[in-house]
């Protein structure tokens, strides 16, 4: 499917989703509570069929956190970047999507452990590089003495 | 003065290194200890303890092109208990300390420690902006010989063991030896 | 009636015992810690624990420039030190639209083959030398010594290249570079069945690794295993086919693909793997072009405001490189994605049910190199 099915296709599952055309992929911003749905439609439909997960990052935009997932389909060869973002900075907490693709769980733990997101029925999240005495290095506020800065 | 504090202006060449031995003491004893310490730098068994790249070109170093099994290092012991000198190569992370603080307890005297590439020395690439790499092994436990390089050449590997064969050359059986007082 | 001996040794085997494959193995991977709870000598679950070498490379890249991450990125997975670099520049490259020249691409995928071959090689010693086959360590290594002459030839180094530069490569290629390539080939091409004769028909081998460590395909697709682990069960995920970047369209190779998923399947496909890349090696060697080592680019690279994301094939998996830029000259996040951080999320799986010693076969024939899952 080209970008123009694939916009209507997002739209009707959840229409007040952002769509972008992005240099490389369409992506695709929805509010927290619609991810796990929109991602569950998009992976069971025969049309779409997006069951490789290849990437999920966590990103700190400053105001907010987000996570950005990067979907593909084996079949049909097409691929789509699925984002959302919370402003709660303090206790920061987004759906799991483990259900949907098993990839999820060590993407997610990696993202709890660098930037604090804590993913609703996630199966197992603990610290995966670090331990609690480390707070969340991702973040841009993220302030350590040990470091020396050069900039 | 051992050749720990030795100014940089003050190394010669290799073969000064010898004039380091401690002498006085009759005959008996610099017989003993010269042939102590000829069996002592010959036969040194490295631990198995690789944490990245360094460690490939530590394995390059084994294999048939430059082994380094004709100067003595026969085998690579996995447990510390039977190894001699550990030879640091890659990167120390702040999680990875205590494990390196405990293996380097558990090697039985005499123990040597050898430390490889940049980031064993100083933290090499990771010395700027990085939050979790300890700046240097020498923090954790005490280094005899420093081998630069991001990776050393395996021939850079060969000459910082015969640097350490030439110090063992200098110690004696009269004065115990204390890896950390001679670090400071 | 069981008497009093006999029943409390059945008690003893049925409960269950932990222990610590720790962070410094004998075996040659690296810092990885597994966590496994045994009953007797069959493994009931694995739990990973890493970190040991976690050196914050993605905090790092954010106040450093797209020239100066390249080298960052060599020292993660550093057994495709080519491909990691080329991913970044490809990156670059491909976000301000800047065509490389011709010869720029062939002498990317010429050196990318060998790396995969280099890479390949250490896999096939470590292999070995884990099933207890110490021979294959030094075959190994003596014939993976040929690549690495070429490449300190080329570019000075031997491991961590830094060859590429966003706009094509450092300097161009020295003249003697086609004939020691088709030199080695020559040579290459009598060594590779000793490898066979020596492992791959060895009775022991073969039965320790056929039918262990199952890896079905809806689990690959489902967990991402990427790299010749995925495609020895079906997964047909080489990026070097789908999405070919560099001189891969202009050359005609096989994508290895095996259906039975078990160990012996996945050593399987790294040695076809090395016929392939011989193959490929064969088709570019004679026909670079004539032409510039690099494009025109402005000394300060500032990428456009935006995301991008690369895909290309280490010798592992495929990594990816996603890059969110402000229009400044340092990116503003970016992220790694490690074939080999996926890759590791199936040990559990593949191991559970096996004894002790299949479980260092198993991870023997995943390859997995530990820097590039802690980063």
């Amino acid at each position: 499917m080209n970008n123009e099915k694939l916009q209507a296709k997002v739209l009707s599952i959840v229409p007040n989703a952002e769509v972008i055309n992005g240099k490389q992929y369409l992506e695709v911003t929805v509010i927290p509570d619609k991810l796990h749905e929109l991602a569950k439609q998009l992976k069971e439909d025969s049309e779409t069929q997006f069951d490789y997960l290849f990437c999920q990052s966590g990103v700190d935009y400053g105001d907010s956190l987000g996570v950005v997932y990067h979907i593909e389909s084996v079949k049909h060869r097409h691929s789509i970047v699925l984002k959302t973002k919370t402003p709660n900075r303090e206790t920061p907490q987004l759906d799991s999507v483990c259900d949907i693709w098993n990839a999820a769980e060590y993407h997610e733990r990696e993202v709890f452990d660098l930037l604090g997101i804590k993913f609703i029925n996630h199966p197992d999240l603990r610290r995966f590089f670090l331990d609690e005495s480390w707070g969340y290095p991702l973040r841009k506020d993220f302030v350590d003495e040990v470091n020396i800065i050069e900039k | 003065m051992g050749i720990k504090a030795m100014k940089y202006e003050e190394f010669k060449d290799n073969d000064t290194l010898e004039l380091f031995k401690k002498s006085g003491g009759n005959i008996l004893f610099t017989t003993v200890d010269s042939i102590i310490n000829w069996g002592r730098k010959n036969s040194i068994w490295p631990l198995t303890f690789a944490t990245s790249c360094c460690g490939i070109e530590m394995m390059a170093t084994g294999a048939s092109r430059h082994d380094f099994s004709r100067f003595g290092l026969e085998v690579y012991r996995a447990s510390p208990r039977q190894a001699d000198v550990i030879v640091v190569a890659g990167t120390i992370v702040h999680k990875m300390a205590p494990v390196l603080k405990r293996l380097y307890d558990q090697m039985a005297d005499p123990k040597y420690v050898i430390a490889m590439g940049a980031c064993a020395i100083s933290g090499g690439p990771f010395f700027l902006n990085s939050y979790s790499v300890v700046r240097g092994v020498e923090h954790v436990i005490p280094v005899d010989v420093y081998i630069p390089g991001c990776p050393p050449r395996p021939e850079a590997l060969l000459y910082g063991f015969m640097q350490l064969q030439r110090k063992i050359e200098t110690e004696t059986i009269r004065i115990k030896r204390d890896p950390v007082k001679e670090y400071f | 009636m069981i008497p009093e001996e006999i029943s409390s040794v059945v008690e003893l085997e049925q409960q269950e015992y932990i222990i610590n494959v720790g962070p410094q193995h004998p075996s040659t991977h690296g810092v990885l810690r597994l966590v496994v709870s045994l009953q007797g000598e069959i493994v009931k679950n694995l739990q990973p624990h890493i970190g040991y070498i976690h050196r914050g490379i993605e905090k790092m890249c954010e106040s450093l420039t797209y020239q100066q991450i390249i080298h960052l990125t060599d020292r993660m997975d550093y057994l495709s030190a080519h491909m990691n670099n080329e991913a970044v520049c490809l990156l670059v490259e491909n976000a301000l639209d800047i065509e490389v020249p011709e010869r720029v691409k062939y002498i990317r995928t010429i050196l990318d083959e060998l790396n995969r071959l280099a890479s390949h090689q250490l896999w096939w010693c470590s292999f070995g030398m884990d099933l207890g086959a110490l021979t294959c360590f030094f075959y190994g290594l003596r014939d993976r010594e040929k690549i690495l002459d070429i490449f300190e030839e080329t570019c000075g180094a031997r491991l961590l290249l830094s060859y590429n530069t966003p706009g094509g490569l450092m300097w161009d290629i020295h003249p003697n570079f086609q004939k020691r390539i088709k030199d080695f080939i020559k040579y290459f091409r009598k060594k590779l069945p000793e490898y066979d004769d020596l492992l791959t028909g060895n009775v022991i081998m073969q039965a320790r690794t056929k039918g262990i460590g199952i890896l079905s395909l809806e689990d690959a697709i489902n967990y991402g295993i990427t790299g010749p682990t995925g495609r020895a069960s079906g997964f047909a995920c080489d990026v070097r086919k789908h999405y070919p970047y560099s001189a891969y369209n202009k050359v005609d190779f096989k994508e290895i693909l095996y259906t039975e998923g078990d160990t012996f399947h996945r050593y399987k496909a790294r040695i076809d793997e090395m016929w392939e890349s011989m193959k490929i090696l064969e088709q570019l060697v004679d026909n670079i072009p004539e032409g510039d080592f690099t494009a025109k680019m402005k000394p300060v690279v500032k990428l456009p405001e935006g995301e991008y994301f690369q895909r290309v094939e280490t010798a592992r998996g495929e990594l990816g490189v996603y890059v969110i830029s402000k229009g400044d000259k340092y990116p503003y996040r970016i992220k790694f994605r490690s074939p080999n951080f996926c890759n590791l999320a199936i040990m559990n799986n593949l191991a559970s049910g096996f004894k002790i010693a299949d479980l260092i076969a198993i991870s023997a024939s995943m390859d997995l190199i530990i820097p590039d899952i802690d980063r």
